[in-house]
């Protein structure tokens, strides 16, 4: 690999990685709570439809972006409402949310812009690169010369690992993920922290989905998400539930569908359908082999009631 | 839309019902697993695999008569879902990592691996459509009802779903399930039941189900290998065995509503332009409304309860 190509490839990995890193970062404080929000993919293509309205509206990107986390919000207050509200089984709870939500931003979409689907063109976010960092050679403007949304997800990782494993209301936190009878018993009151931990992973979503639109793609298509909300969640359990590492698990898995590119830019007479499988192999398989001594909160997807 | 579904019987049985055999064999194996408390979500990328293995096992013993050629192309497929399966089971039994993440991944890949199959090894003989060859007629389903588009598959999924009603109702392995699915703590401790033997066997059975979606499928209506040939009935099949409270019988009258929900959502693109894609709408707010009437139920329950 030259150096161009190198610096090709780790721009590519990177730019696919983060609005993973995004969805997961914000998934690994729900699960930590000990909620499993499957309805991810929900928020993040809600996210990605608010995005591109709101940026159309205001003519700003900024505003998108805002936008895009409040739509998924949304959808995350929906799958909330029954999952922690009612206590209903999150995992159907979060495929229900999934269908619907690419169900609704589908029907949203062809009503405000017709069936056709005329390509939208948005504000988008631009590259921002940071001065001096985005200099230094090869990984300087890969990592630091991208949309504004990718240093969102960096400041993130440790910022959300402080909260957890260093502030008392991150303890308070796991607590609730892991023995939510012994943290009710404490005084924590569980239903409002899984609650705000869900709408917080909704949020972070939604601004995942905008960065598909308004960063990315610079448009909206119909399930533009394509599983990245279920990629975000097999990207949670790789990173064993810890933010610092989900955000290296993101890259990782962005590096892997970047992999794509740069074989198919070599020339391999290989179909790129297998390639487009790659990843999901590649990240089984680190499941499978990494897995071991690490394990989920132990009240994951148990819906808890109020004794 | 009500034309479109229901309107005349013929266009009943072509349409709606035809659309209903993907559903209800999903669906089946959906209702399965989480009776297991297997979470298995994916039926999508299980059907795939069934697919695929159907159309290689029509296209390479196609010398073979009909009478012998279509098990094998159903066993093919049913034996390509459990494939698929065997995957999450393996990694949920040994190595500890949830289904619901593994069956999510593996959808991906199936659905990539039709695409690479419809492109490379099994691309039809001009190398220009991405699709494969057609299958043989001796492996193709015969017609349910003469002067009409129903086959025989709809038939076997009545049967299969019968079938396991029995099973679930009847047999040791039936309550083992279904002990399993009620409380796999207990089910664990009474030290009567393989717990880990009885998942297994369950989460493969559900895959093996699954792929005889896609395998039927093929076999029945499309007689050739599409690249995404379905449009999510491994997820909508979710919806099908919940509405059936996860009763096999249930299972296929949910799954026939929910085939004249797609046909009729169909037609009414063609003839009102309402968009298809409100169905996934209706289904989310079916599967939530049963999430909640349920819980609502429950709730009485504990209160009359001293």
């Amino acid at each position: 690999m030259s150096q161009i190509e190198m610096v090709f490839f780790l721009e590519a990995s990177v730019r696919l990685g983060i609005p993973l890193a995004l969805a997961a970062l914000g998934e690994t404080i729900t699960q930590r709570s000990g909620v499993i929000n499957i309805g991810l993919e929900g928020s993040i293509i809600a996210g990605a439809l608010g995005g591109a309205m709101g940026a159309l509206a205001f003519e700003s990107a900024g505003v998108g972006v805002v936008a895009g986390a409040l739509a998924g919000l949304a959808v995350a207050l929906v799958f909330a409402a029954f999952a922690v509200g009612l206590g209903v089984d999150q995992i159907i709870t979060g495929t229900a949310v999934t269908i619907g939500g690419l169900g609704l931003t589908g029907a949203i979409y062809q009503a405000s812009f017709g069936v056709t689907g005329t390509a939208l063109s948005l504000p988008t976010l631009a590259p921002l690169d940071i001065p001096l960092l985005s200099q230094i050679p090869v990984i300087g403007s890969p990592l630091f010369g991208q949309a504004p949304t990718a240093y969102l997800a960096y400041l993130l990782a440790p910022a959300l690992w402080y909260f957890l494993y260093r502030t008392a209301p991150g303890l308070e936190l796991r607590a609730v993920g892991e023995a939510p009878d012994a943290a009710q018993a404490a005084g924590v009151r569980v239903l409002r922290v899984r609650f705000l931990a869900t709408l917080f992973g909704g949020a972070l979503a939604g601004i995942a989905g905008a960065h598909l639109s308004l960063a990315h793609a610079g448009t909206f298509a119909e399930g533009m998400s394509a599983g990245k909300g279920f990629i975000a969640i097999a990207v949670v359990a790789l990173g064993r539930w810890n933010p610092a590492l989900v955000l290296f698990a993101a890259l990782f898995f962005g590096g892997t569908s970047a992999l794509q590119f740069f074989l198919q830019a070599l020339g391999l007479d290989v179909p790129y359908q297998l390639f487009l499988a790659f990843p999901y192999v590649l990240t089984l398989a680190a499941l499978a082999g990494w897995m071991g001594s690490s394990r989920a909160p132990a009240s994951l997807a148990l819906p808890w009631e109020r004794k | 839309m009500v034309n479109g579904s229901v309107g005349s019987w013929r266009t009943f049985v072509s349409i709606t019902l035809v659309r209903a055999v993907p559903l209800t064999f999903t669906g089946l194996a959906v209702a399965l697993a989480f009776r297991a408390g297997v979470w298995n979500i994916g039926a999508e990328g299980q059907l795939y695999a069934g697919a695929i293995c159907a159309v290689a096992a029509g296209l390479s013993l196609a010398w073979m008569p009909g009478l012998v050629l279509v098990p094998i192309v159903l066993g093919a497929s049913a034996f390509g879902g459990a494939v698929w399966a065997a995957v999450p089971t393996v990694m949920r039994v040994r190595f500890g990592v949830g289904e619901v993440i593994t069956t999510l991944l593996m959808n991906y890949v199936g659905i990539h691996l039709a695409g690479y199959m419809v492109h490379g090894p099994l691309q039809e003989a001009r190398g220009v459509f991405p699709q494969s060859e057609a299958i043989p007629a001796a492996a193709r389903l015969p017609s349910l009802l003469p002067g009409t588009r129903l086959h025989l598959g709809f038939a076997v999924a009545v049967i299969l779903a019968i079938a396991m009603a029995i099973l679930m109702r009847r047999s040791r392995l039936g309550f083992q399930i279904r002990a399993l699915g009620a409380s796999p703590e207990v089910a664990r401790v009474s030290g009567r039941i393989r717990t880990t033997r009885v998942l297994a066997i369950t989460f493969l059975a559900s895959g093996a189900i699954a792929g005889l979606a896609g395998g039927v499928q093929v076999s029945g209506v499309t007689y050739t290998l599409l690249e995404s040939f379905s449009p999510g009935w491994g997820y909508t099949a979710i919806a099908v065995a919940l509405l059936a409270g996860l009763d096999p019988i249930g299972v296929i009258v949910t799954g026939v509503l929910f085939g004249a929900m797609q046909a009729g959502a169909g037609a009414m693109q063609r003839d009102a332009g309402i968009p298809q894609v409100w169905v996934g709408v209706v289904e989310a707010l079916v599967i939530l409304a049963v999430l909640g009437l349920d819980r609502v139920r429950r709730a009485r329950l504990t209160e009359r309860a001293p």
